[in-house]
C-alpha cells in the first residue's frame, strides 16, 4: 500500500498530486513534463517537496506537517533510473552487492545467485559496467536495487533508453520480478504497451496533477487520458486462460470472461494465464454476424456506452460476458448503425491483431 | 663538458632536504586540500568566494610577498609565531618553515586539480548510491573519492613538483641555511653566485630536470591506470 500526496512548485511548473495504490505494480503514466519523474524523485527522497506526505506499507517516509523526513539512504526504496547508473569503478558483482552491504543488518531478500538467475546476468558477474550492453546494464541496475532489500522498487522509464529489441529483452524480466520478487513496484512509463503488460493500478499524471487513478483495466479503457500516438494503444485489458493449441494452423485458443479468443500460437502451456490487451482500434462493431468472415473472433455483446470524441472518432463500450471491450469507430458509423446503450451487437477482432506487444504472461 | 655525476656532500644534503620538504608539504596539504576542493566543488556557503580567493592568492602574489607574509605571521616575533613556539612548533629558519612555504605555494595547484575532478564526478552516481543505502559519508568514501582519484593524484603530483621548485617564498621566509633550509633551487642559486660553482649548479640542474620528468611520468601513469580501471 502506497500513499502519496505531494505539492511542489518550481518556476512555472507545479506538481500537486495525490494517490493511493495497492497491488504489486503501480504504473505512473504521463507524457514528458507531466511531473512523473519529479514525483518518483520525491518518493525516493532525492527532491524535497514544499509539502508532502508519503507512506509505504505503513511506514511514514515523509510528512512535512510533522517535519518528518527520512533521508534517502534510510528509506529503503530501490530506484532503477532511466540510465543504469552503475558504478564504473566496480565490477558487476560489486555493483550488485553494493546495496546489500549497506543493508547487512537486515535479514531476508533474495540471494545474489537468485537475482543473477532471475535477471539472466550470472555470466556477467566478473565484468565491468563499461563492457556491458545497454540491456545488460539495465538488468544489473534492477538486480542491484533488488538486492538492497527495498520495501518499494521505483522504476523510472527503465526501458526508455533502449531500442525495441532490448525492450523486448527486458520486459519479461520485469514481469518475472513482479510475480516472483514480491516487492511492490512503482513503474513510470509513457508507453501504454508497457503499462498494460505490467500494471495492476494505473495513475495518469497530466501537467502535475492526477488525471485518473484506478485499476489498470478501467483506466486503460479511457482513451482521452492517453494523448497523441498512445491513444491508439488503449483498449480493453482482459485476463484469459490458454484452453488449447491448434498446431496445424499455428493458433492458440483462449478462454475467459468475454468468451473464446483465437490468437497466434503462444509459446506457453495450456492452463497458463495471460493478460491480453484488445486495442480499441482493432475492434469492429456489427449489428449481426457477417457471413463468410475472415476474422476469427466474433464476440456477441451489448453496447453499454457510446462516447463521441472531438474528431471523427467515437468509442463504443461493449459488454461481452463479464468483460468490457472497447471499439474505436467513426462517429459516422456509430450514427448509421444507430449504436446506443442496450443494443445487441457483435464485436469482431482479427486474430492477427494480437502480437507480443498485446499479450503478456500473467502467471504460469 | 660533461660534469661528474656524483654529488658533493652539500649537494646531497640539498637534494635530501628538498625531497623531505616536498614530501612533507604534499602529505600535509593532502587532507586540507581535499576538504577545500570538495567544499568549493560541491557546497554553497557564505564566504565561498572569499575562500576561493584566499586559496588562489599565492598563485597571483609575487612569491617574495607570500614569503614575507609568512614571516610576519610565523616569524619568531610574528603574529602567531610566539604562541606556536610555546607548544613546540617553530617554523622560522627551520626546514619545517620551508615545508610550510612550499605547501602554501603548491596549495592552489593541488586544490584546482582536485576540485575539477570532484566536479567531474557524476552526481547521478552519488544519488544512485544513496538510494542503495549509502550515507553521505559512505557515498564520499566509496563513490566520489575513488572516481575522483586520477585528479587527486594529479593534484598531489603537481603540488610535489611545485614544492621541489619553490624558491622565492622559501628563501624570504626561512632564508638559505645549508643543511636546514637550503633546498635544491636555493643551492643552485647559491652555486651560481660563487666562482667555480658552475659544475655543481649544472649537476643539480640535471637532478632537478630528472626529478620533474619522473614526477610527470609517474602522474601520467597513475592517471592512465585509473582511467583504464573505469573503462575496461
Amino acid at each position: 500500500m502506497i500513499e502519496v500526496a505531494v505539492r511542489h512548485a518550481r518556476g512555472a511548473f507545479a506538481l500537486d498530486a495525490a494517490f493511493t495504490a495497492e497491488g504489486r505494480v503501480t504504473a505512473l503514466f504521463g507524457r514528458s513534463g507531466s511531473g512523473k519523474s519529479t514525483l518518483v524523485d520525491v518518493i525516493a527522497g532525492l527532491v524535497r517537496p514544499d509539502q508532502g506526505r508519503i507512506v509505504v506499507d505503513g511506514v511514514t517516509l515523509l510528512d512535512t506537517g510533522t517535519r518528518l523526513r527520512v533521508p534517502v539512504h534510510r528509506r529503503r526504496i530501490g530506484y532503477v533510473f532511466q540510465e543504469a547508473r552503475l558504478l564504473p569503478h566496480l565490477s558487476v558483482r560489486q555493483n550488485l552487492l553494493f546495496g546489500r552491504w549497506f543493508s547487512r543488518d537486515r535479514a531476508g531478500g533474495p540471494s545474489l545467485a537468485a537475482v543473477a538467475d532471475l535477471l539472466g546476468i550470472a555470466p556477467l558477474l566478473d565484468r565491468r559496467p563499461a563492457g556491458l550492453s545497454g540491456g545488460e546494464r539495465q538488468r544489473v541496475a534492477i538486480g542491484r536495487a533488488l538486492l538492497a532489500r527495498p520495501r518499494l522498487l521505483l522504476m523510472d522509464e527503465p526501458l526508455s533508453a533502449l531500442d525495441e529489441a532490448r525492450k523486448a529483452e527486458i520486459l519479461p524480466y520485469v514481469a518475472r520480478l513482479r510475480d516472483e520478487a514480491r516487492v511492490p513496484i512503482v513503474y513510470v512509463s509513457h508507453a501504454v504497451a508497457e503499462v498494460a503488460r505490467l500494471a495492476d493500478t494505473v495513475v495518469v499524471l497530466d501537467q502535475g496533477r492526477v488525471a485518473a487513478c484506478g485499476p489498470a483495466a478501467e483506466v486503460l479503457r479511457r482513451s482521452a487520458l492517453f494523448p497523441g500516438r498512445e491513444t491508439g494503444e488503449t483498449g480493453a485489458l482482459l485476463q484469459l486462460r490458454i484452453a488449447t493449441h491448434d498446431d496445424a494452423f499455428g493458433l492458440t485458443r483462449l478462454e475467459g470472461a468475454p468468451g473464446r479468443l483465437t490468437v497466434p500460437r503462444l509459446p506457453l502451456p495450456a492452463g497458463a494465464s495471460v493478460r491480453v490487451r484488445v486495442r480499441a482500434r482493432d475492434v469492429l462493431v456489427a449489428r449481426e454476424v457477417p457471413p463468410s468472415l475472415s476474422a476469427r473472433n466474433v464476440l456477441p455483446g451489448t453496447v453499454t456506452a457510446v462516447i463521441p470524441g472531438d474528431g471523427p472518432h467515437a468509442r463504443v463500450e461493449i459488454a461481452c460476458g463479464d468483460a468490457v471491450l472497447v471499439a474505436q469507430v467513426t462517429r459516422l458509423a456509430a450514427h448509421e448503425l444507430a449504436l446506443a446503450p442496450g443494443l445487441p451487437v457483435v464485436a469482431i477482432v482479427k486474430s492477427v491483431a494480437f502480437d507480443e506487444e498485446t499479450i503478456g504472461v500473467l502467471e504460469i | 663538458m660533461i660534469p661528474p655525476l656524483f654529488l658533493t656532500p652539500d649537494e646531497w644534503s640539498a637534494l635530501r632536504l628538498s625531497l623531505l620538504v616536498a614530501s612533507v608539504a604534499t602529505l600535509a596539504s593532502l587532507l586540507p586540500g581535499l576538504a577545500v576542493a570538495y567544499l568549493l566543488a560541491r557546497r554553497e556557503f557564505r564566504g565561498r568566494a572569499l575562500l576561493d580567493g584566499l586559496v588562489h592568492l599565492p598563485l597571483i602574489l609575487p612569491p617574495v610577498v607570500t614569503g614575507y607574509l609568512l614571516l610576519l605571521a610565523f616569524g619568531r616575533r610574528g603574529w602567531v609565531g610566539p604562541a606556536l613556539a610555546e607548544i613546540g612548533i617553530v617554523f622560522s629558519f627551520r626546514w619545517t618553515g620551508a615545508a610550510l612555504a612550499c605547501a602554501v605555494m603548491g596549495f592552489p595547484l593541488m586544490v584546482r586539480a582536485m576540485r575539477l575532478s570532484f566536479e567531474a564526478v557524476d552526481r547521478k552516481l552519488e544519488q544512485a548510491a544513496g538510494t542503495l543505502g549509502a550515507s553521505p559519508v559512505a557515498v564520499f568514501l566509496v563513490v566520489t573519492l575513488p572516481l575522483a582519484l586520477p585528479g587527486i593524484l594529479a593534484g598531489a603530483v603537481l603540488a610535489f613538483a611545485k614544492a621541489m621548485g619553490e624558491f622565492g617564498a622559501t628563501i624570504t621566509f626561512v632564508s638559505n641555511i645549508p643543511g636546514e633550509t637550503q633546498t635544491l633551487p636555493a643551492a643552485i642559486y647559491t652555486l651560481t653566485q660563487v666562482p667555480g660553482g658552475e659544475a655543481g649548479a649544472l649537476r643539480l640542474t640535471l637532478v632537478s630536470v630528472a626529478l620533474s620528468m619522473a614526477a610527470l611520468l609517474a602522474s601520467e601513469w597513475l592517471a592512465r591506470r585509473a582511467r583504464n580501471r573505469l573503462s575496461a
